[in-house]
């Protein structure tokens, strides 16, 4: 299922993920998010760069017990933890996050 | 977890040319995810695989080895490489990747947890392993 993106028709995945990491931008997010009916805010931001960071540097998407310990560890212990990023990201911040990220599912992830 | 088993992936052929080495690494990361005691054994030209400084950009392949940086997060606590087959490819460990481990509650760390070992040792590793996974 398709998406639009500013004007720009991005190739998405069954699940919603979008087919080529190279067609991401914020506005993807946005796109995504608002789907959802969520509100993008600074806290949002924060894991969703985090996310990028993370595939830049290892070329996966991280399982979300890995992405739980590695934002406790980066970004703080009060945000390593399920409930704070649940919070955020209620359909599972591995699956959600990474979504509007630009990142394949994580592996492991059904 | 009660039923916790010791994991040992095998693996023994390059990193490219045949989807092995890719499989084994996303198997291991789903195994890992799943809180399973994790450890990889890298023989034959699997020992490839943690060489560093590869570039597939001539053969239209994704470059996964920055992948294997990332396996001490994943709670892997052990990585071999055969001693004998290191040495007869004309490579040693400065070849190969540095994988750091990390106890992110205590901060007990391990810089790097790849381990050259000789033949004997490894066999014994793989006795003392529940499940292996042969790639």
């Amino acid at each position: 299922m398709p998406i639009e993106v500013n004007g720009k028709t991005l190739e998405t995945d069954e699940e919603g993920y979008l087919v080529n990491l190279d067609d991401w931008e914020p506005a993807v997010a946005e796109v995504m998010a608002k789907e959802d009916d969520l509100e993008l805010t600074d806290e949002h931001w924060e894991i969703i760069n985090f996310l990028r960071e993370y595939y830049e540097e290892y070329q996966i998407a991280p399982a979300v017990r890995v992405l739980t310990k590695a934002v406790g560890k980066r970004l703080g212990k009060e945000k390593g933890n399920s409930k704070y990023l649940y919070g955020l990201f209620p359909y599972g911040p591995g699956k959600q996050a990474c979504r509007y990220a630009g990142l394949p599912k994580p592996t492991g992830c059904v | 977890m009660s039923d916790k088993k010791q994991f040992m992936f095998l693996n023994r052929r390059a990193p490219y040319g045949t989807i092995y080495a890719w499989e084994s690494l996303e198997v291991v990361l789903i195994a890992a995810a799943f809180e399973q005691a994790v450890s990889l054994a890298f023989v034959d030209d699997g020992v490839y695989q943690l060489v560093t400084g590869q570039d597939t950009s001539g053969i239209g392949m994704k470059n996964f080895s920055p992948t294997y940086k990332t396996l001490g997060d994943y709670e892997v606590r052990h990585i071999y490489v055969d001693k004998d087959s290191l040495e007869s490819r004309g490579l040693t460990q400065d070849d190969l990747q540095v994988v750091p481990w990390e106890d992110w509650e205590t901060e007990e760390t391990v810089d790097n947890i790849v381990e050259v070992v000789d033949s004997a040792k490894l066999a014994e590793l793989l006795e003392a392993s529940d499940v292996v996974f042969s790639f």
